[in-house]
C-alpha cells in the first residue's frame, strides 16, 4: 500500500492560502492559512458548519483552486498545473473517502475498487493484484463479487477505503467518514484508519465528531476561515485537569 | 486513460440502467426505423412504378418516319408512313395491336359542343383532334371510360364518329353518351361514341378528340399523312419487331422508319421517384430529429442523475475532458444501438408492408449501414451538450450529494 520512507518528508504545505467565493460580495472561506502535513501524519480538521472545512478538503484534494497563496503537494506548487495534470495528480497521489461512500451500485465490490485505476496508468494485471490486496486489507476480499447494495454501511465504507488506498496515495482525505455509521461500525472504520496510518499513510479527516477528531495525533480547528492547531487530545485532557485543579 | 478504457466505462455506463437505455435507444430506434421504413417504402413504391413503366416500355413501341437532315441543316421526315400501315404490320409475328395516329390540322375550325360562336363566352383553347386507324386502345394501352372505340367498319365507311379524351369531354361538357350526343368540328357534326379514360403511352390524347382517319381525310383534305404507328408487341419481341416493321412499312428504304420506345420512362420515373423520396426523406429526417432530441434529453437526465458518480470519477483522477468523452461515447453507443435496432426494425417493416401489399421489397442495403452510422452521428450530436454539462460539474459540489 503506502511506503514508509523519510518520515519527515512534507506531503502538504499551505502558504498563506486563501479562498474567497463571489465577486460582488465576497465570502472568505479560508484566510491566509499556513499548514504543513508530513508523511505519516494523522490530522483532524474540525470546526462549525460553514467554517471552511469542506473548502479546505477540496483544496487539499485538488478539487478546487485557492484564490491566493500557494499549495505545495510533495514539495511542488500546484497552482501552475492545468486540469489534466491536476486530475492525474489527484488520481495517483490523493485518495478520498466520503460520508456517503459513493459506490456505484451497478458494479461489484471489486469493480468499485478497480475504478480507482481507470484514469491512471497502472498495468491491468497489477491493478487486479492491488485491488484484491486492498480488499484483503479492509477484510472484505470474501465479498469482492457482491453488489455494494447488499453490504452494510460499515462494509460499504470499507470498500470505499479500499478504493481510496489501492492506488497507493500519498494523502488520504476523509470527509465525515463515520457520519453515516452507527457507533460500533464507526469504531471499526476508525480502527482501520489507525492501522493504515500506522502503516505510513498520511491521513486528514474532516469531522464534526470530537471522538473521531480525538483519534488524530494532530488536531486543527477552523473558525471563520482561520486555522488554529490544538494540542493533541492527551495533552489537552492533562491541561484541562491541571486547570481544574 | 486509453480509448479502450473509455469505451469500457461508456459501455458500463450505458448498460448500468437497462430501463434508461431502453428509453434513450427507443428515440433513435423510432427515428431510424421511420427513416429506413419511409425510404425503403419509397424505394419499393418507386420500384413498383418502375416495373410498371418497364412493362409498358417493353411492350409498347412506335414506328415513326426517320428524320433526315435536309440541305438547310434541319431535320425533316424522310417519307410518310403508308396509309395501310396498320394492315401491313398486324400480320407480323410479335405485333399484337397497331394503330396509326396523326394530328388533324383544323385550319381555323374548332371542336365545339354547339356550332354557334357565342362572343359572350370566354375564349378557351379547343381540344386537338387526332385521326386514327386500327386498334388504338390496344396499341396505346388505353382504357375507355364509357362507350366504345370506333372499329374497322367505322373507318372503312368514313363514319363521322368521335371518341373524346376524358379531359376534352369535360371541357366540352359531354358526360353521358347514351343519347349519342354530337360535337362539331367546324360545322360538321360528329357523334360521340366513347370517352377515353387512359392512354398510358399517349397521355395527350386525353385532352383531344379522336376521329376515324377516313373521316378526317374527307373533311380535312389537306391533312398530312399520319406520322405515328403505335404498336403493342409481345414481351421480348422488340428486336424482331424493330427489324421487321421498318421493312413492312418501307421495304425499299427500311432505314426511313425508326422504331422507338413508346414513352420516355426515365423522365417520368425519375420524377415520381424523386417526389416520393423527398417526401419520405423529409418525414424520416423529422422523426430522426425527434429521436435525437430524445437521446439528448435522456443523456441530460442521466448527467443530472449521475452527478455523484461524475464527482467520484473526478476525485479518482478523471479530467473534465475524460468526463465529457465518456458521456459523448455513451451517447454515441446509444445512437449506434438505436441505429442498428432501428435499421433492422425498418427493414422488417418494409418487408412486412411489401408482403402484405404484394410488392417486391426494394431496399438499398447500404442504406441500413448508413442509417446505423447516422444513428451514431445523431447520438454524437445529441451527447455534445450533456457531455459539456457533465464536464462543467464541480466535483466538490457533486460529491456532496449521492449515496452508494
Amino acid at each position: 500500500m503506502t511506503e514508509r520512507a523519510d518520515d519527515d518528508a512534507v506531503v502538504v504545505e499551505l502558504r498563506q492560502l486563501s479562498r474567497t467565493f463571489g465577486r460582488e460580495a465576497p465570502v472568505t472561506a479560508l484566510s491566509a492559512v499556513d499548514l504543513v502535513i508530513r508523511r505519516g501524519d494523522h490530522l483532524s480538521i474540525t470546526g462549525p458548519s460553514g467554517a471552511g472545512k469542506s473548502t479546505m478538503l477540496n483544496i487539499l484534494g485538488l478539487l478546487d483552486r485557492p484564490s491566493a497563496g500557494e499549495y505545495l503537494l510533495d514539495g511542488a506548487p500546484t497552482s501552475p498545473l492545468d486540469d489534466r495534470r491536476r486530475s492525474a495528480l489527484r488520481g495517483s497521489r490523493i485518495g478520498f473517502v466520503f460520508q456517503s461512500f459513493h459506490l456505484l451500485p451497478t458494479r461489484s465490490v471489486l469493480g468499485n475498487v478497480l475504478l480507482a485505476f481507470t484514469y491512471g496508468d497502472v498495468p491491468r494485471a497489477e491493478r487486479m493484484r492491488r485491488a484484491i490486496g486492498a480488499l484483503d486489507r479492509v477484510g472484505l476480499s470474501h465479498r469482492r463479487d457482491f453488489s455494494p447494495v447488499t453490504l452494510s454501511g460499515g462494509e460499504r465504507q470499507r470498500v470505499a477505503i479500499a478504493r481510496a488506498v489501492c492506488a497507493g496515495p500519498a494523502l488520504l482525505l476523509a470527509d465525515e467518514p463515520t457520519g453515516n455509521l452507527d457507533r460500533s461500525t464507526a469504531d471499526s472504520v476508525l480502527a482501520l484508519f489507525d492501522e493504515l496510518n500506522a502503516d505510513g499513510l498520511t491521513l486528514v479527516v474532516i469531522t464534526h465528531d470530537a471522538r473521531v477528531a480525538d483519534r488524530a495525533r494532530r488536531q486543527v480547528r477552523i473558525a471563520d476561515g482561520r486555522l488554529t492547531e490544538e494540542p493533541p487530545a492527551a495533552k489537552r485532557s492533562e491541561r484541562d485537569r491541571m486547570a481544574s485543579a | 486513460m486509453k480509448l479502450r478504457e473509455l469505451a469500457t466505462e461508456a459501455l458500463e455506463g450505458v448498460g448500468a440502467k437497462p430501463g434508461r437505455l431502453l428509453i434513450s435507444v427507443l428515440g433513435s430506434v423510432v427515428g431510424i426505423g421511420a427513416l429506413v421504413l419511409t425510404i425503403g417504402l419509397g424505394q419499393t413504391a418507386a420500384g413498383q412504378l418502375a416495373s410498371h413503366f418497364d412493362a409498358i416500355a417493353a411492350t409498347h413501341v412506335e414506328a415513326v418516319p426517320a428524320g433526315v437532315r435536309g440541305a438547310d441543316g434541319k431535320e425533316h421526315a424522310s417519307s410518310p408512313l403508308p396509309t395501310d400501315a396498320v394492315e401491313r404490320v398486324t400480320a407480323l409475328a410479335g405485333v399484337e395491336s397497331a394503330a396509326l395516329l396523326g394530328e388533324v390540322p383544323l385550319g381555323g375550325a374548332e371542336l365545339t359542343a354547339v356550332p354557334v360562336h357565342d362572343p359572350a363566352l370566354a375564349p378557351v383553347t379547343p381540344p386537338a383532334v387526332w385521326a386514327a386507324d386500327g386498334d388504338v386502345i390496344g396499341a396505346l394501352d388505353g382504357h375507355l371510360q364509357r362507350g366504345r372505340f370506333f372499329d374497322a367498319g367505322h373507318v372503312a365507311r368514313g363514319d363521322r364518329v368521335v371518341v373524346l379524351g376524358r379531359e376534352a369531354a369535360d371541357d366540352l361538357g359531354v358526360h353521358e353518351i347514351d343519347s349519342r350526343p354530337s360535337v362539331f368540328l367546324g360545322t360538321t357534326a360528329y357523334t360521340v361514341i366513347g370517352i377515353l379514360d387512359a392512354a398510358s403511352t399517349r397521355r395527350e390524347l386525353l385532352a383531344a378528340a379522336i376521329i376515324p382517319i377516313t373521316a378526317a381525310r374527307h373533311d380535312f383534305p389537306g391533312m398530312p399523312p399520319p406520322d405515328t404507328l403505335a404498336l403493342r408487341i409481345a414481351l421480348g419481341a422488340s428486336e424482331l419487331v424493330g427489324h421487321q416493321v421498318p421493312i413492312a412499312l418501307d421495304s425499299a428504304h427500311p432505314e426511313n422508319v425508326s422504331i422507338a420506345a413508346a414513352l420516355s420512362t426515365t423522365t417520368l420515373e425519375t420524377g415520381v421517384r424523386g417526389d416520393v423520396d423527398t417526401v419520405f426523406f423529409a418525414i424520416g429526417v423529422i422523426t430522426l430529429l425527434a429521436g435525437g432530441l430524445g437521446i439528448a434529453n435522456v443523456t441530460l437526465l442521466s448527467v443530472s442523475e449521475r452527478t455523484g458518480e461524475i464527482g467520484l470519477r473526478r476525485a479518482l483522477g478523471a479530467s473534465r475532458r475524460q468526463i465529457a468523452g465518456q458521456f459523448v461515447l455513451e451517447s454515441l453507443v446509444v445512437g449506434v444501438l438505436g441505429g442498428m435496432v432501428g435499421s433492422a426494425t425498418g427493414v422488417a417493416a418494409v418487408v412486412t408492408v411489401s408482403a402484405i401489399r404484394g410488392w417486391t421489397p426494394v431496399l438499398d442495403l447500404t442504406l441500413t449501414l448508413a442509417c446505423t452510422a447516422l444513428g451514431g452521428a445523431v447520438g454524437l450530436l445529441a451527447g455534445a451538450y450533456p457531455s459539456v454539462r457533465a464536464a462543467r460539474i464541480e466535483p466538490a459540489e457533486a460529491l456532496r450529494g449521492g449515496a452508494g
